[in-house]
């Protein structure tokens, strides 16, 4: 009777186990994004204009120099910051000036954003200064877009490609 | 932290109670979470090797492969699949109770520190290898992991703050990805297994397999379960959608939701905050009392007979070159910093005799703060208050049941740092000078040993199948052991009460010529 107890009593724990290992496998279920929104990620990696000019060095100062460091020109590291706006349905999402990587500021400049949105229609506005200038953008992009549930929207920026990129379902750019 | 480890004792103690009633002290397995661990990490090595044989490494190919592997031959790679993910969790689960039931047990101090300290890079290991598990089956959950874990990544300024733009559209993300994650997820296990040999390098005779019973009852469930509620992937992976709801594993991912709600800053933060606690851990107040003296030899009376360095639970004795000029080859050589003062090693010693007269009761092994010459004085201080026809000597362990609550005119109590320190010949000495009729030896539970071998070594001793052995003439109808968790006080009394009335009726028929009091 005693072993029968006891193999009933080993019987229940096992199945305790196994229903913990079962169930927080994979429940409950996490809700990462309510289900009427969508999500836009604004990333950027861009290097930004030199805070200074470049300066041409006169002969003296290269011979002065070793031969393997010769280089003509000599330009500062450090790049100026990043203006980044981004409006949408006329609210500002996000606005920020944003400083290059690196202990001299010598790098890209990296934007990474995430902004959960109600899905819906919306004008999107996404401008950049990334040089000395006080009025105006370097570039700007403006469309509308169509979010729905659920959607990754991105405003990616790849200056050879002319600058903000919309990556999303429905996008209709405005000239 | 006193107070929480008191709360968390009490709480083992009564589980480790009644899990000894279900499984046996030889398969609780409270006893044995350690070589649980070890038998999940076997699982999950087993069918992780099956798996891989049919895994593709791709964008595409990945989810698709382990779709085939679940439904197309679900009797064998469906299987090995929820053995692989039941068997992961399971590693979780033995992982934090073993943690946490050692730092409640206080055995992560001291000489432990090694060993607690080398868990931190075994839970990390293993929280890589699982985390990177999920990444491989590239479905919703992959996604949404993948996603989080970069841009927790990439909020350290060293990171660059790149590397969650490789998931930002599906055009950005290569088959590379598949690659370097099968790389992870194969690198970190075998180097865990590098790891968890150095984690055991200070345990002596470390156990590192369950019981049999145990393994088969485990190995029964996961396959139960595994057949009952087989693991399977969320829908595939979509980068161009967000996965909104995902069934979380909360053994391995309780901190993603943490990274939405409280952000990648202060996840960095407490990881780091718990990682440094995890880490100093040992050195942090409340400090011990005073600590124990640690184990000193004496070489006039060591002959070099290797007894304690076998039965040190700690590795703490090595057998080192004779440096007396006496003729034995070897001597015993304590390590401070492993020795936790158990004195396991002075139960070993064939010279802690108390029936010497020509020469002063100093053993070839002793402990400093409760030398062995002063157990014999204990034992006939104890022995002159004894008043009864069936007087019992208790001899308790500080990690058992306070037997000093039991001490009554019949019963006396004389405790020990760990009930292995008790050399049989004491056992023998005490009967055969009539100084009780009985004796009772009382430790930890019989599969739990707070000193790891006390109890073992103890048993065998008396079994006459360990050296030293209690001598033959000793009537063992008059030795009473009784291995119980701390909480278990009834049962102890229980058992002392029913072996006084056994040595009444011995009373009766006994003529007053024990074996052992004739032979002295």
């Amino acid at each position: 009777m005693a072993a029968m107890l006891r193999w009933l009593g080993q019987a229940i724990i096992y199945a305790g186990m196994a229903l913990w290992l079962g169930y927080f496998a994979n429940r409950p279920v996490y809700t990462h994004l309510p289900p009427d929104q969508a999500l836009i990620k604004l990333s950027v990696v861009h290097g930004a204009k030199r805070k200074g000019e470049c300066r041409r060095r006169t002969k003296e100062e290269l011979e002065a120099m070793n031969p393997n460091m010769r280089t003509p020109l000599d330009c500062p590291r450090e790049r100026l910051p990043i203006r980044l706006q981004i409006l949408l349905g006329g609210a500002v999402l996000y606005d920020a000036s944003v400083t290059a990587a690196g202990l001299a500021h010598g790098g890209t400049t990296r934007v990474y954003q995430r902004f959960a949105i109600d899905a819906g229609r919306y004008e999107l506005v996404a401008r950049m200064v990334d040089s000395a200038r006080t009025e105006g953008y370097d570039f700007e992009r403006a469309g509308i877009i169509e979010l729905s549930p659920g959607e990754n929207f991105v405003i990616d920026f790849r200056a050879e490609a002319g600058g903000f990129l919309f990556d999303g379902r429905s996008v209709t750019y405005i000239p | 932290m006193s107070y929480v480890k008191r709360v968390l004792r009490m709480m083992f103690a009564w589980l480790e109670a009644g899990l000894d009633r279900i499984f046996t002290p030889a398969c609780n397995p409270l006893y044995h979470l350690g070589a649980l661990g070890f038998l999940y990490y076997w699982v999950v090595a087993a069918t992780g090797i099956y798996l891989f044989i049919f895994f593709d490494t791709g964008i595409t190919e990945a989810y698709g492969s382990i779709e085939s592997i679940t439904y197309e031959q679900w009797y064998i790679g469906g299987v090995m699949r929820s053995l692989h993910r039941y068997a992961s969790d399971g590693m979780i689960a033995m992982m934090m109770v073993h943690m946490l039931r050692e730092f409640a047990l206080d055995r992560y101090r001291g000489a432990r520190w090694f060993t607690w300290f080398t868990g931190l890079p075994i839970l990390w290991m293993v929280y890589a290898a699982g985390i990177s598990g999920y990444w491989m089956v590239w479905d919703m959950l992959a996604q949404y992991i993948a996603i989080a874990t970069t841009e927790w990544l990439d909020w350290l300024p060293i990171v660059g703050g790149t590397i969650a733009r490789n998931f930002l559209n599906p055009e950005r993300l290569d088959d590379r990805f598949f690659t370097l994650m099968v790389f992870m997820h194969i690198f970190v296990p075998l180097f865990l297994l590098f790891v968890l040999w150095i984690h055991l390098q200070r345990v002596a005779k470390p156990t590192i397999n369950p019981p049999r019973l145990l393994a088969g009852g485990t190995l029964l469930m996961l396959l139960v379960l595994s057949v009952v509620k087989p693991a399977e992937s969320q829908p595939p992976a979509n980068l161009d959608l967000v996965p909104s709801q995902v069934g979380l594993d909360w053994f391995y991912l309780p901190a993603y939701p943490l990274m939405d709600m409280l952000g990648n800053g202060a996840v960095w933060a407490l990881v780091a905050f718990g990682t440094l606690l995890f880490a100093v851990l040992p050195w942090l107040p409340p400090l011990r009392r005073a600590r124990q003296k640690t184990a000193v030899v004496d070489l006039a009376n060591c002959n070099g007979c290797t007894r304690c360095a076998a039965d040190c639970p700690y590795a703490a004795i090595e057998m080192g070159r004779r440096t007396d000029g006496r003729p034995f080859d070897r001597q015993a050589v304590v390590s401070p910093d492993l020795c936790v003062a158990c004195g396991i090693c002075v139960g070993a010693c064939p010279t802690a005799m108390p029936f010497r007269r020509a020469s002063e009761l100093i053993p070839g092994i002793d402990l400093p703060d409760m030398p062995i010459r002063d157990l014999r004085e204990r034992i006939h201080e104890a022995a002159a208050e004894l008043t009864g026809d069936a007087r019992i000597m208790v001899f308790g362990c500080d990690h058992g049941y306070d037997a000093a609550k039991l001490a009554v005119p019949e019963v006396a109590v004389l405790r020990l740092p760990c009930i292995g320190m008790l050399p049989p010949a004491f056992v023998d000495y005490v009967l055969s000078r009539d100084l009780a009729e009985g004796i009772v030896l009382a430790g930890c539970s019989e599969g739990e040993c707070h000193n790891r071998y006390g109890v073992r070594w103890t048993s065998d001793r008396l079994a006459r199948a360990r050296d030293p052995m209690l001598r033959q003439r000793v009537p063992r109808e008059r030795i009473e052991t009784v291995w119980a968790p701390p909480v278990e006080g009834w049962t102890l009394r229980r058992r002392i009460a029913a072996f006084a009335g056994r040595l009444r009726k011995l009373a009766e028929t006994d003529t007053g010529d024990r074996p052992g009091k004739a032979a002295e």
